[in-house]
């Protein structure tokens, strides 16, 4: 029977890979990812897991070590932030590309300079483009969700990508929440044997992983990778919705909320989905008619479902927890704005650039989106494209 | 794929045939035969080539030792000649040979 209890986000995603049991974790502590490490490691200390850890010396041998592991059919969990992301940026790519389905379990953490430890979600866009699934989750009961999850979106045979798993750096790692905790035969039931596509230790069958290709193979290699991230929507619905089948709760690309009727949308990824959830109930207690869109799904990038999702509304609003240095608006903004405009959905889409080094969201400072969303709706056009939330000195 | 009516009429060479499609290569890049360097063809590399004179060479083995592509080709105990599918031009079996004109460097990949 699963039980309820209170723990933070890391607590929980320590909770999930207990559960899950894998044969490798490979990490480096960064803070606020630290307290995954610590209550991991204690774990494997008190043999509660027959996982072999690995205290590498950078995550950019945490990341080497977990692509040896994961090529020699062992399943492989890592968690970083921040600057252990950015560290480990070149084997992203590696794992992606070998079509290894390493779990990571990413804390948002903004990125130095200037130095900070507080959220924002400029680490995780900085990978966007690695060739990993990137999953974001509201709050700590979907991080310990998503983090079961992921092991069977990775290892699905027609999938085979590693999958980051992101939650927001002391908002959701250090927040202590109500968890309803699964049995530990139910997760092991749900993730199953991880049967591996390649096996590096197959000995009948020895293959070589990694080698050079020439110009003549590389474009088809890049073209499947593609075609595989584009058919893990299909998978992460599935996953999603077997799990709340099993557990009753169910999840999928997006997260709609009040948003059928509604005529102002605000687009968000992460926990501030929560604060904006409150402020749509307020609004909608005073008439307007206001609604949520959360993309849980940011890599793969349903494109599709977010217009169809949007379609028929008056204005919408993309909330970006990171910019684009030197680009037009954050990196949500662009590509929702460019999913509407290629499908003809000729909407006002203002961009909000907000939170970034764990700025504080207030609800009051959402329903301020909601004020000039508003404004842009009657005018039905768009004043100006890209706004800075509670920045001093910006009006 | 079927050729495009564009692409019928156009002057850009159409990819080359027998070379798998995206759908056809093993996952991962990953190789899953052994030996299968005999299938790259370094021979398109060369802008110059070994000239091998049997009347000079004494089969003494030192270019076939230093060749880095294992491109000297020996039958029965006797250098024959190059191999041009993996002969990349680089010089070191002229360099290295004791004999003076046993192997000659000349201008030009092609023979």
């Amino acid at each position: 029977m699963p039980r309820l209890i209170g723990l933070t986000g890391d607590g929980a995603t320590a909770e999930a890979m207990r559960q899950i049991d894998p044969d490798v974790v490979a990490a480096y502590p960064i803070t606020p990812q630290t307290e995954i490490v610590e209550r991991f490691a204690e774990f494997v200390a008190d043999g509660l897991v027959n996982t072999e850890f690995v205290a590498v010396e950078s995550e950019h041998s945490a990341m080497s070590a977990c692509c040896g592991s994961s090529a020699a059919g062992a399943r492989t969990i890592t968690c970083t932030s921040s600057q252990g992301l950015a560290l480990m940026h070149e084997v992203l790519y590696i794992a992606a590309g070998n079509r290894l389905p390493i779990v990571l379990i990413n804390v948002n953490r903004t990125l130095s300079a200037p130095l900070n430890i507080h959220c924002d979600h400029s680490d995780s866009m900085g990978s966007r483009d690695s060739g990993w699934i990137q999953l974001y989750c509201e709050n700590v009961q979907e991080v310990y969700d998503t983090v079961i999850q992921a092991v069977r979106i990775a290892e699905h045979p027609q999938v085979m990508l590693p999958v980051m798993v992101n939650l927001d750096g002391f908002v959701l790692s250090h927040s202590v929440e109500r968890l309803e905790l699964l049995d530990d035969e139910q997760v092991r039931e749900f993730v199953g044997p991880f049967q591996p596509v390649v096996d590096l230790l197959d000995l009948e069958h020895p293959p070589a992983l990694g080698a050079l290709v020439a110009p003549e193979f590389h474009f088809e290699h890049k073209y499947a990778q593609w075609l595989a991230t584009d058919g893990a929507r299909a998978v992460i619905e599935g996953v999603g919705c077997e799990f709340g089948e099993r557990f009753g709760r169910s999840y999928g690309l997006l997260d709609l909320y009040r948003l059928e009727d509604a005529e102002l949308a605000l687009v968000v990824l992460g926990s501030t989905a929560g604060t904006a959830r409150a402020v749509v109930d307020d609004l909608r207690e005073r008439g307007i008619r206001a609604g949520t869109l959360r993309i849980r799904c940011f890599r793969p990038f349903p494109a599709d479902e977010i217009v169809g999702a949007l379609q028929g509304k008056k204005a919408v609003a993309v909330m970006d927890r990171a910019g684009t240095q030197g680009g037009e608006g954050g990196p949500v903004f662009g590509e929702v704005r460019a999913a509407l405009h290629t499908r003809g959905v000729l909407l006002p889409v203002i961009n909000y650039i907000y939170g970034l080094g764990g700025r504080d969201v207030p609800a009051a400072s959402v329903a301020r989106v909601f004020t000039h969303l508003g404004q842009v709706a009657e005018a039905g056009k768009v004043d100006r494209a890209v706004n800075y939330l509670d920045l001093r000195g910006w009006n | 794929m079927a050729e495009s009516k564009l692409a019928a009429g156009s002057k850009i060479a159409a990819p080359p045939r027998g070379l798998p499609a995206w759908l056809e290569i093993p996952l991962g890049g990953i190789l899953v035969e052994p030996g299968n360097a005999v299938e790259y063809r370094t021979g398109s590399w060369r802008t110059r080539r070994p000239i091998h004179d049997p009347a000079r060479c004494t089969s003494c083995m030192i270019c076939w030792l230093y060749c880095p592509d294992d491109a000297i080709v020996v039958r029965e105990q006797k250098v024959v000649g190059v191999d041009k599918d993996h002969c990349k031009g680089c010089g070191i079996c002229a360099r290295e040979c004791p004999v003076k004109g046993a192997m000659n460097m000349a201008e030009g990949g092609a023979y």
